[in-house]
């Protein structure tokens, strides 16, 4: 069948030498997209040597085009991975720090730059669900130890979170499932750090303080 | 005059080409294909086979069939490690959440692998730190799925995911009552 195509390229008298070499590059190609590819460059080798002066404008005009989505994608998508992104919150774990249907502003340097610290709000991906994000307080780094008995617990109990992990709680406590049920966070899943609540507008501004005075205060 | 004029224009033509090249080189780089040598020997014999004497593998990365937590028993992926999250680690994907295993010197002898987690483990056991020691990795930490050795020209080959026969999962939870597969 490539072969077909293949005089057909070169008795074809307007074809210019960029077509030809094209079509033969596209008969490389794999089974699926072989027709297709050779159908497609012939078509706009013709097109282009009869058509003439409109189409290959056309055809650089549309080729700018694209040019410059790829060019403003790939910045916009270093500005969301490295800078900082808009997060939409929703549950009742962080209040009354952040409520539901709050937008908040989380920055990405911190994570990369492994700046994190005690006392920050974080968007992490769920360890269960990597498609879901939760917004949690980091309590305690690696190698500190976390009391993780209730308060009305007759004995604590007591665990050390493991290197490269982080203890992750939300400031509401009754209402919240954080480290507490499934156990330190890998910090490799930690996203960013919010810094800013951007709505409701009564509210703008950074964020308060650890209300339930969980923090570890110094690693043992 | 006519220098300074010429000079100006190819700065500016180098930054126009930097802000250019640098953001596209950096999304392809997340998003769909990544390259990486291979160090150590906890993948042996499939990558790194004679260690570093002739020099490590170099592989290719696909960060695209990642992109949604998708991969498959047997696949070789690159993982953050949990222990250090500067890191990546190289390991095969021995089993998926539901699978129930018998692990190899982790603490339980068998094992449910939980929700939203897979089990990695190196194929020269022993040599090798993976899910036996830290346990079940979170899907959200992988990286990309090793597709193809690009480096040394005499490796070059495409990777076929396989699980050695006495590593299969004994049992998946999820799969139908007549389908389940018991392996000693």
């Amino acid at each position: 069948m490539s072969t077909i195509w293949l005089f057909f390229v070169f008795f074809l008298r307007k074809l210019s030498g960029l077509g030809a070499s094209a079509s033969w590059l596209c008969s490389r190609l794999p089974g699926r997209f072989r027709s297709v590819a050779i159908t497609v460059c012939l078509v706009v080798t013709w097109e282009v040597s009869i058509g003439g002066d409109m189409f290959r404008r056309v055809l650089g005009k549309t080729l700018g085009f694209l040019g410059y989505t790829v060019q403003y994608g790939c910045i916009a998508h270093c500005a969301f991975e490295y800078i900082g992104e808009f997060v939409a919150c929703s549950g009742p774990s962080m209040e009354p720090t952040i409520t539901s249907h709050d937008v908040v502003f989380s920055e990405r340097l911190s994570r990369h730059l492994c700046r994190i610290e005690k006392g920050d709000i974080v968007i992490a991906k769920s360890p269960f669900d990597p498609h879901m994000n939760i917004c949690k307080r980091v309590i305690g780094l690696e190698g500190d130890k976390i009391c993780t008995s209730g308060p009305s617990d007759v004995f604590k109990t007591h665990q050390y979170v493991p290197k490269g992990h982080v203890w992750l709680e939300g400031d509401n406590l009754r209402n919240s499932t954080d480290s507490r049920s499934y156990g330190p966070v890998p910090y490799a899943l930690i996203r960013g750090r919010v810094c800013l609540k951007l709505w409701p507008p009564h509210n703008f501004g950074a964020l308060n303080q650890s209300p339930t005075g969980r923090i570890v205060k110094r690693s043992d | 005059m006519a220098q300074a004029g010429a000079g100006r224009r190819y700065v500016r033509a180098f930054v126009s080409g930097f802000f250019v090249a640098v953001p596209v080189t950096v999304t392809v780089l997340d998003r769909f294909a990544y390259v990486a040598r291979v160090e150590g020997a906890s993948m042996q014999p499939s990558l790194n086979p004679e260690g570093n004497v002739t020099g490590s593998d170099v592989v290719l990365l696909n960060r695209w069939s990642v992109r949604n937590y998708q991969v498959r028993r047997g696949d070789i992926v690159s993982v953050l490690s949990p222990k250090n999250p500067q890191q990546k680690i190289i390991k095969r994907v021995i089993a998926l959440e539901g699978d129930f295993i018998k692990t190899l010197g982790y603490k339980n002898r068998y094992l449910k692998v939980p929700d939203g987690h897979f089990w990695i483990e190196g194929d020269h056991h022993g040599h090798s730190l993976d899910s036996n020691s830290f346990g079940p990795v979170s899907l959200g930490l992988v990286h990309g799925r090793a597709s193809h050795i690009i480096w040394p020209p005499n490796r070059w080959q495409r990777i076929e995911p396989s699980i050695p026969p006495e590593r299969m999962p004994l049992l998946n939870w999820h799969a139908d009552a007549t389908e389940d597969e018991e392996k000693d």
